[in-house]
């Protein structure tokens, strides 16, 4: 029965996640002077507000959303890169966003990150072989060099990398082998959970496929748990076992794949959705947005998406939405939604 | 074993050869000028024992018979004398040797001292950042505040007075490394932190911080290796600004004795009798003084221009 | 006549110790109020095409032979003073970053009002009038108040309709997109498209389309050039290029899209990398990659040539088509 419950308890847990930027750090940079008064402000910008989502073991979890909704922000803090402003981070069943670098130290063999940016994710003066066997040797410091060699090699051929490159400098390679390399070093270190934050939007497309192939595999002969940001749908629907859509810092609507893709019903899911440009579909009739992204330093009252959808009402202006569970299972958070206004 | 080295090492050579770095130094004539020029003074000042004919700091060695000799290629010179002789009677060619051997030691480790302090200054503020970042940064505007040579110069003066002038010359080289070496080392971390807080945002970073390394190891090992392009072309400025430092202490009376003259202290000693025509004390040493610090320059010049990395992409 | 004729285009670039071609003779047209789409990666040339079709090619790089004829004239040929009479005027460019396209020093309407007044004799109140206009076509609220603001003041797709309206500003014939939505949100750039396309085609201008993304190229275009190592590989009709490509490294491109393949199955790749410039294999540069690639493929560069209404760069394809029309014959 126990054995049971550790089972399905989800790997990764988020609690209402929040993360706020300062822009005004110093005392002098918050006093403003403001109808004649001196008032003290400080702005910030709201990057994550109160985010719940689960990871469970063996998934795939893809966080989309467009440039600003927080997503990046959501991989720095799972990563420990950034500290949240409130709420908790819980990863197999401990909590782990307020342990100090030293505690941490055992979780990071479990949880690793790739990086969007291949040409700055490897350090320039490091040859690949020393950026392999760097976190090997710090994290098993029991094993001989001849064993660091060997576990490096053996991750190299995995991914595709030729062990005898390895006295080359990451300049020497393309942005694919680049990200590839990248992936070993996080595999070097046989983690259960890896965030991947944007991992092939700067790469070509004849190499996004060879990359997410290569991340499938790994997917498959590790077991390895995904934690998987990007903006490109049709990446999420091929990739994702479950979607969370972002907008500033708030969870629109969370699905298992399938059903999002068949039927989305937050209206920026929607709209998102239609907007990506289709190969053979000569109509584009995509759900036009008015207006852009409000910036997140004040974040408006009620519902975030309210100044662009087309459903919004008083209430909406007024009142956040919860995110509250849908007959196929999805969460969704919008009053529309919920009042019955918006025709699936 | 030594096979696999002897097949390999063309190699490499070869590689270096062909790198950009040293592939524009080739092809930049200023480069190769003023490296030959500048290899040339200092191999000259570190052979400065078998080079010189006499000992310049053994005064027994000087006659004043000898003293204000002119230069062989003029009229009245004698031909034990290359440079001439300065009042004391002592051979300027060796005094100048022995001379430019001091100005290069102080200013290398004056820069080395200097690099020290700034690099960690600066890679501890940059790294660290928030009020640590703060408290340095403001540290170094206030040593900025401060001109190198004033300080420089209450510095030894006071020390000089407490210490009389006879322990004050015995240890007067370790004195001027130390004072042109603390003057000087927020330009070290000034530099070095700009670069490390562009490089700190760097994904290399992050995912060094994700693999779990620690602060010391992230700083030495990753951001210092990538911050090395600035510090070079820095180094070069400042051994020349240290030279010049040093020449003018001396100069000044503030740095070396007469009895072991660096070249600051030969210009000096030779310019009481520049009126009475005894130029060639001041100019030759002077002469070499601006070549060594030009050449240094030019170097630096190029050097920046060439890891400049808005200008070059490696 | 079609209204820019390119033949037989070759730009190299001279490094340190080699000249690179990054151009490799590529011939296409466009025709008057004709949209193409020149697809490729990065590193392919695609945007050195854009670049050399207003002679904007700088050093190192050099225009190495052959001809861009616009309404007949050269542009390979001309002249400094004859070149700022056609860029911005009859063709004009808009680049991938909004961000740094316009002047931020600069206003709205100070840019919009010089770039008219440099080539119209038109008072300011006219010229403004113009901005204004050009303004509302592509749908800026407000346009008046725009001319006062400063690029910083406004969101980054309003800032590429605002690049858009100064391409517009001087009614071109043709108008070369380099990426010009890269740099924006899905949103944002499905409206940037659409706005695009509604203008092209209401003013018959011309428009030559750069991009990674065939989906863009699928919905905006009528003509699809897909280039590989500085060479045109394919060209032809967009639907027919999307629908059934012929060349092998065009039908990887398609196949290795996420859509193509179900969720969760392996994606069809296409092995290896592109090439770089500095060492491409003799032959058809493809070859190393292709599963259809033989002795001749990797010995004999293929020849663009024609197929109906597509032109192919490809040695197997040939040879399948004359299989095809024997058996025909037969």
């Amino acid at each position: 029965m126990k054995d049971a419950i550790t089972q399905d308890a989800p790997l990764l847990k988020l609690k209402g996640l929040e993360k706020r930027f300062e822009l005004d750090k110093g005392l002098l940079e918050q006093i403003k002077f403001k109808n004649g008064k001196l008032t003290r402000e400080a702005r910030a910008v709201h990057a994550v507000n109160g985010i719940n989502l689960t990871a469970n073991r063996g998934e795939a979890l893809c966080v989309v959303g467009e440039s600003g909704c927080g997503k990046s922000t959501v991989a720095r803090l799972v990563a420990g890169l950034l500290t949240p402003s409130a709420g908790e981070i819980h990863y197999d069943g401990s909590r782990i966003d307020t342990l100090g670098r030293r505690e941490l130290l055992p979780l990071r063999k479990k949880m690793q990150m790739v990086f969007q940016n291949p040409y700055s994710s490897l350090n320039p003066r490091m040859t690949i072989q020393q950026a392999l066997e760097e976190p090997v040797s710090h994290h098993f410091p029991k094993l001989s060099r001849a064993e660091v060699r060997d576990k490096v090699a053996e991750v190299m051929r995995s991914v595709g990398v030729d062990p005898s490159w390895g006295k080359r400098y990451p300049h020497e390679f393309s942005g694919g082998q680049r990200q590839r390399i990248a992936i070993a070093r996080a595999l070097t270190v046989d983690p259960e959970f890896v965030i991947a934050d944007e991992p092939i939007s700067a790469l070509d497309v004849s190499i996004q496929a060879q990359i997410l192939n290569l991340m499938l595999e790994a997917k498959d002969e590790r077991g390895l748990t995904y934690l998987f940001i990007t903006h490109d749908l049709s990446v999420v629907q091929h990739f994702g076992t479950r979607v969370a859509v972002l907008y500033l810092g708030t969870l629109c609507e969370l699905s298992d794949t399938a059903t999002l893709f068949e039927n989305p019903k937050h209206p920026y899911s929607r709209a998102l959705l239609s907007a990506v440009p289709q190969l053979k579909d000569d109509k584009p009739n995509h759900i036009r947005l008015k207006g852009e992204i409000p910036t997140p330093i004040e974040m408006p009252q009620g519902c975030p998406f309210q100044s662009r959808c087309a459903f919004a009402t008083n209430r909406c202006q007024a009142e956040k939405p919860r995110p509250l569970q849908q007959p196929d299972g999805s969460l969704v958070a919008c009053h529309a939604v919920e009042e019955g206004r918006i025709d699936a | 074993m030594t096979d696999i080295n002897a097949t390999r090492e063309p190699g490499r050579l070869g590689r270096v050869w062909n790198s950009n770095f040293v592939y524009s130094f080739r092809k930049n004539p200023v480069a190769v000028v003023s490296m030959a020029i500048f290899l040339l003074i200092a191999a000259a000042a570190l052979l400065a024992p078998w080079l010189a004919p006499v000992d310049p700091y053994d005064p027994s060695l000087f006659d004043i018979m000898d003293s204000e000799l002119p230069p062989v290629w003029s009229d009245s010179g004698d031909s034990r004398f290359l440079f001439g002789t300065d009042d004391q009677g002592r051979d300027l060619w060796s005094a100048i040797l022995y001379g430019t051997r001091l100005s290069l030691i102080i200013g290398l480790c004056a820069v080395a001292l200097q690099a020290l302090l700034g690099i960690s200054i600066g890679l501890i503020a940059g790294y660290v950042g928030g009020r640590t970042d703060s408290l340095l940064m403001r540290l170094a505007d206030i040593q900025l505040s401060f001109s190198t040579l004033m300080v420089a110069i209450i510095f030894l003066a006071v020390t000089q007075a407490m210490f009389g002038s006879e322990t004050f010359n015995q240890y007067a080289v370790f004195m001027l490394i130390a004072v042109i070496g603390v003057a000087e080392w927020p330009q070290y971390a000034r530099t070095v932190r700009a670069t490390v807080l562009a490089e700190k945002k760097k994904e290399y970073v992050d995912s060094a911080r994700v693999l779990g390394f620690g602060p010391l190891r992230i700083m030495v090992r990753h951001i210092l290796p990538n911050s090395l392009s600035p510090i070079f072309v820095i180094s070069t400025v400042q051994v020349a600004n240290a030279i010049i430092s040093e020449a003018s202490l001396s100069f000044l009376g503030l740095g070396m004795p007469p009895s072991q003259p660096s070249l600051g202290s030969l210009i000096s000693s030779g310019f009481d009798y520049i009126f009475s025509g005894s130029w060639w004390i001041t100019a030759i040493p002077g002469v070499v003084l601006v070549v060594l610090v030009l050449v240094i320059n030019l170097l630096g010049d190029w050097m920046r221009d060439v890891l400049n990395p808005k200008l070059y992409k490696g | 006549m079609s209204l820019l004729s390119v033949r037989d285009l070759t730009v190299k670039f001279a490094m340190r110790d080699q000249t690179v071609t990054a151009l490799n003779q590529i011939s296409f047209d466009v025709g008057r109020g004709e949209r193409i789409g020149i697809v490729g990666e990065s590193g392919a040339g695609k945007s050195i095409t854009g670049f050399s079709l207003l002679n904007l090619i700088s050093k190192p790089g050099f225009i190495a032979g052959g001809e861009i004829l616009f309404d007949g004239q050269d542009i390979a040929k001309m002249k400094e003073a004859e070149l700022r009479k056609i860029r911005g005027n009859r063709m004009a460019m808009i680049f991938q970053d909004p961000m740094v396209t316009l002047n931020p020093v600069l206003t709205i309407g100070q840019q919009m009002v010089e770039t008219l007044m440099a080539h119209r004799k038109l008072s300011r109140a006219e010229a403004e009038q113009i901005a204004v206009l050009k303004l509302r076509e592509v749908y800026i609220p407000s346009p008046e108040e725009r001319l006062h603001q400063y690029p910083h003041e406004l969101s980054g797709g309003m800032r590429q309709r605002i690049i858009i309206a100064i391409a517009l500003l001087l009614d071109p014939q043709l108008i070369i997109a380099d990426e010009p939505t890269t740099a924006l949100d899905v949103t944002i750039q499905a409206d940037i498209m659409e706005l695009l396309l509604e203008l092209c085609q209401s003013n018959k201008v011309g428009l030559i389309l750069i991009t990674h993304d065939l989906g863009v190229v699928s919905q905006m275009t009528e003509r699809t050039l897909v280039m590989y190592a500085g060479r045109i590989i394919e060209n032809g009709p967009t639907r027919e290029i999307i629908n059934d490509p012929q060349h092998p490294y065009t039908q990887g491109l398609i196949n290795a899209l996420p859509q193509q393949t179900l969720p969760g199955h392996k994606l069809k790749q296409i092995p290896g990398n592109m090439p770089a410039l500095t060492d491409i294999p003799p032959g058809c540069p493809f070859s190393p990659r292709c599963s259809y690639a033989t002795d001749r493929c990797r010995s004999e560069r293929p020849r663009i040539s024609r197929y109906g209404t597509v032109e192919v760069a490809c040695h197997e394809v040939e040879r399948l088509l004359k299989d095809e029309k024997k058996e025909m014959t037969a």
